[in-house]
């Protein structure tokens, strides 16, 4: 079925259609209406699969798409404009172009937490690029693949762009395949997976992956900002089930027991009294990751650290806001990416010691600091390598579309959003095209020492070199 | 076992070199740069001994091809490389005030190249130019079957760089298994397919990403040529390009021609004079570069199929690993000559009806690294453009695309991914990455829960960017 898939995807791409400007902007405008149109069903997909509250799928899955749709199609002319470069003197008289082109077929493989979003938004890229796509939805949010399934045959052109759903088996039967590039989103260990099987057929990838985000609370800053910039990108976004999410939070010592109450005071005015019954909370997505999470929570030495929250309910699959102070560093709260509503705040007598900390694990999606202190602001950017450092906010950087969203090491590799997108799914090819004006017989055996110096002249730049190159110097040989 | 431990202390030391933070200054690269165009300058004789040992390549090729476009690239990234280290400011939306947005490159930690045989300098060294100028550690692994240029770079690279942060790794395959066990921030392999699936592969298990440069069968298409004169200069770029490109063992060579059968006569005629002018001596052609490859290509020759079709050429001295430059006329398209890339100094001519049919022929094909057109014929050019697909296109001419710092070198498909030369080499080896610095001057409550319609509407303005509708629906004006 993967292979049929593949099969055929590859000859309508042959045929040329998904090439003109025309037909990708039609695509993009369907994906637009889409999302526009079919809002309402969306959002309670949505809901369905993650009781995400309807401001985070207006806001974050819908509104992002409809962003990237726009700015495609304001940008694709541009971006399949042939860039004119500069041959340079060495192959004078010659001129030269980067064009893009499509890589082909290409897969995408979407994440359960923003299941709309991770669908749609690399399908954006791909299309903008010209490429024909297969889509694979998450299996873990069933509602949004299902609909995604019905939806999008109806807004694009089936016989290019095509979704396929299924789980484990159909996933892996398509990574089988061969295909211009694979798009991933979602963790290291199928990352690795993932990569090792596009290895077979050389196969070029974008992974975007996880990892802990860290948050660093500097001591100068109005504590109450930062916890409902903080609170917002934690658990406004998917309860905390985002790989932007913050994850935990380092600060110091006399600033600790403020920022804690801060939060507390922010989680109650988001939340409520009782964070269990608020509609603004989604779930965990299954009893497989509320499980995990109460894990977390409830390992040794971890549990009594728990300083805010940590209700849950099992039927609803919901878990409240939980903060816990000073878990012990090798705790798998600390080792893991928390993907969840869980906020370890980890103290520090001096700010800078976070920096070894967060050195000492892989490198994350982002990093997060609160500070208003310039230098340390500087000292952060230059030593912590992350996807995206983000000083005094958190996650806010997705939402412009003129910054690549990706990782680095154990986050990933590649990026897109905006240009970045187009890019990822594009191969920029270099034409050069000369004429037969001036033969530089210089470059040919019989070597001659005179050949010789005149190629290390035009080499070196030398224009005397060049004018006796071109005209074919040196003489009868 | 003492390699294992010897290798793991060469990652380790790169390691504990990279975290030092040594390599990130300018001044840092800098000075690997110029000690690199030092290196390239004092020991330019020793080089080119080296690489005429190895290959058999003449100094004047070995000059052209490699030394000199070291030379030019080094003086490249040393007037660019601030440029290059500069962050890009980006536009950052009013409803973000005050904020500001930039992309940083930094590099990416502990490089791993591996180099191939048949360019051993260039191929070693313009990389590293790249890996250098990002601010990265750099591991090289010359190719054992170039070994005294591998010599040669492990004596010299240590001497005029910062031996701490930038060390050449000698050994065959094993030691490159070695090194892929370890985890690396990119590896830039060049070589063949069968080996970049391995070496993919063996980079999975700790995500480190890698650029493949393969290579594959490049064609080139020869249309009708409008004079003599114009004939003669395309031949000659054409015979430069096959068999005055180490004897035809090089990424970018031509691979194999095609042109319309009416035209045959004609370019054969012009085809052998040059060849005969070109390598009167033989000194003047590289030679093959092992006992392995010789027999490889000679029994591609061999081939009971392919045998006939020989037309020029073909003899060849097994003991001095010297195969006569060869032409063939259409050899069966199913034999290994015309499936495999042939590497060597043989190229078959496939004729066609018309010229037009050779892009359904090309797109038959694996996408090359590189695809070549003599041609004066717009429309067959946008045809090319646009039909195909290949690393790159060169009309006219072929190979010299290689020289030129703004375009990117790299495949697609089997032939490759990831690209470099001049700033790509550069971004190759970075991650850009996103800054975004947000002020505490204005908050904007609508963004936290708990959420109602109003906030909603609110938003839906902001994200169209429609400042005035936002003040509007602010002020209770409009929904």
């Amino acid at each position: 079925m993967a292979a049929a898939a593949a099969e055929q995807l590859r000859e309508s791409f042959s045929t040329g259609r998904t090439r003109p400007a025309a037909w990708r902007e039609a695509q993009l405008r369907g994906v637009l209406r889409m999302a526009t149109e079919m809002e309402t069903e969306i959002c309670d997909a949505l809901h369905a699969d993650l009781a995400k509250p309807r401001t985070e799928s207006y806001v974050q899955e819908i509104s992002q798409v409809k962003s990237s749709c726009k700015f495609a199609l304001k940008n694709l002319k541009k971006w399949m404009k042939p860039q004119k470069v500069s041959a340079g003197v060495l192959t004078f008289p010659s001129t030269a172009r980067i064009a893009a082109e499509p890589l082909g077929v290409v897969l995408v493989i979407s994440a359960w937490n923003y299941p709309f979003l991770l669908s749609v938004d690399p399908v954006i890229g791909a299309i903008a690029a010209g490429n024909a796509v297969v889509l694979k939805p998450s299996e873990i949010a069933p509602a949004t693949s299902a609909l995604l399934a019905d939806l999008l045959p109806r807004f694009v052109d089936g016989s290019c762009i095509k979704v396929a759903e299924g789980g484990v088996p159909e996933t892996t039967a398509l990574l089988e395949q061969k295909w211009g590039k694979i798009f991933y989103t979602g963790n290291g260990k199928v990352g690795r997976i993932v990569l090792s099987l596009a290895a077979k057929h050389l196969t070029p990838v974008v992974l975007e992956l996880g990892g802990k985000c860290p948050v660093v609370v500097d001591s100068n800053v109005d504590a109450h900002v930062a916890a409902k910039r903080i609170a917002v990108g934690k658990w406004g976004c998917n309860n905390g089930q985002a790989c932007v999410a913050p994850d935990f939070i380092i600060t110091t010592n006399s600033f600790a027991p403020k920022l804690v109450e801060s939060l507390e005071k922010v989680l109650l005015k988001f939340y409520g009294k009782d964070p269990l019954q608020s509609p603004d909370l989604s779930q965990i997505v299954n009893s497989n990751h509320f499980n995990r999470l109460s894990r977390l929570m409830d390992e040794e030495m971890v549990s009594d650290k728990v300083v805010f929250g940590g209700q849950r309910d099992e039927l609803q699959l919901k878990i409240s806001p939980t903060l816990l102070l000073d878990v012990p560093l090798d705790s798998a709260i600390m080792k893991e990416e928390i993907f969840g509503p869980l906020l370890p705040i980890i103290t520090v007598d001096k700010i800078h010691e976070s920096f070894a900390l967060i050195n000492s694990m892989t490198k994350p999606l982002a990093a997060y600091l609160f500070t208003k202190d310039s230098t340390l602001q500087d000292q952060f950017e230059n030593g912590i390598s992350a996807g995206a450092t983000i000083i005094n906010d958190t996650s806010i950087h997705l939402t412009n579309l003129h910054l690549p969203f990706g990782g680095v090491g154990e986050s990933g590799m590649g990026a897109y959003h905006g240009t970045f997108s187009f890019e990822a799914f594009s191969h920029k090819k270099a034409i050069l095209a000369r004429c037969f004006i001036g033969e530089t017989k210089a470059r040919y055996p019989p070597y001659t020492p005179e050949k010789l110096k005149i190629v290390k002249g035009v080499l070196k730049g030398n224009l005397l070199a060049m004018i006796q190159a071109i005209s074919g110097c040196p003489r009868g040989a | 076992m003492a390699v294992v431990a010897e290798l793991g202390e060469t990652v380790s030391k790169l390691r504990q070199a990279y975290e030092s933070s040594r390599t990130r200054s300018l001044a840092w690269r800098q000075a690997q740069l110029r000690g690199l165009l030092r290196l390239l300058k004092e020991q330019q004789e020793t080089a080119f001994e080296a690489l005429h040992e190895d290959l058999g390549k003449h100094r004047a090729e070995a000059y052209r091809d490699e030394v000199g476009l070291l030379m030019k690239s080094a003086n490249e990234a040393l007037r660019q490389l601030g440029k290059w280290m500069t962050p890009e400011k980006v536009w950052v939306p009013l409803v973000a005030f005050p904020a500001t947005g930039q992309i940083v490159p930094e590099p990416l930690g502990v490089i791993l190249i591996f180099a191939c045989w048949n360019v051993p300098l260039g191929l070693s060294l313009e990389p590293l130019i790249g890996a250098i100028a990002a601010g990265n550690a750099v591991a090289l692994k010359p190719s054992e079957l170039s070994p005294c240029t591998a010599k040669f770079l492990a004596e010299n690279v240590g001497k005029y760089m910062d031996a701490a942060a930038v060390k050449v790794v000698q050994g065959g395959p094993e030691v490159g298994e070695q090194l892929m066990e370890h985890r690396w921030d990119k590896v830039l392999f060049t070589g063949s397919p069968r080996v970049g699936r391995a070496v993919m592969a063996a980079a999975s298990k700790h995500l480190t990403p890698v650029a493949l440069e393969l290579g594959g069968k490049c064609p080139c298409i020869f249309d009708m040529m409008s004079s003599a004169r114009e004939l003669q200069i395309a031949v000659n770029r054409i015979v430069g390009a096959k068999w005055s490109c180490c004897a035809g063992q090089a990424c970018l060579a031509i691979d194999y021609l095609l042109v319309e059968e009416r035209y045959l006569p004609v370019l054969l005629k012009v085809l052998k004079s040059t060849m005969k002018r070109f390598f009167s001596d033989a000194d003047a052609m590289a030679r093959i570069v092992s006992a392995r490859h010789f027999e490889r290509l000679r029994n591609l020759l061999k081939d009971r199929e392919v045998a006939p079709s020989i037309l020029h050429g073909g003899s060849m001295d097994a003991e001095n690993l010297y195969i006569e430059p060869t032409i063939l006329l259409n050899p069966p398209l199913d034999s290994a000559i015309m499936t495999e890339e042939i590497f060597g100094p043989l190229l078959p001519i496939i004729t066609l009806k018309k010229i037009e049919d050779s892009i359904a022929f090309v797109r038959a094909m694996p996408k090359p690294l590189a695809l070549y057109a003599f041609t004066g014929d717009a429309k067959l050019r946008r045809r090319i453009v646009e039909e195909t697909s290949s690393g790159s296109v060169t009309f006219n001419d072929a190979v010299v695309q290689y020289a030129i710092d703004a375009l990117p070198f790299g495949g697609v498909g089997q032939s490759g991914s990831g690209q470099y030369h001049g700033k790509y080499s550069f971004e190759m080896f970075s991650h850009k990455k996103a800054v975004m610095k947000r002020g505490y001057l204005i908050e904007l409550t609508l963004r936290y829960p708990p959420w109602n319609e109003r906030k909603i509407a609110l938003m839906r303005h902001l994200y169209r960017f429609d400042y005035f509708g936002f003040v509007l629906c602010f002020l209770g004006l409009r929904r």
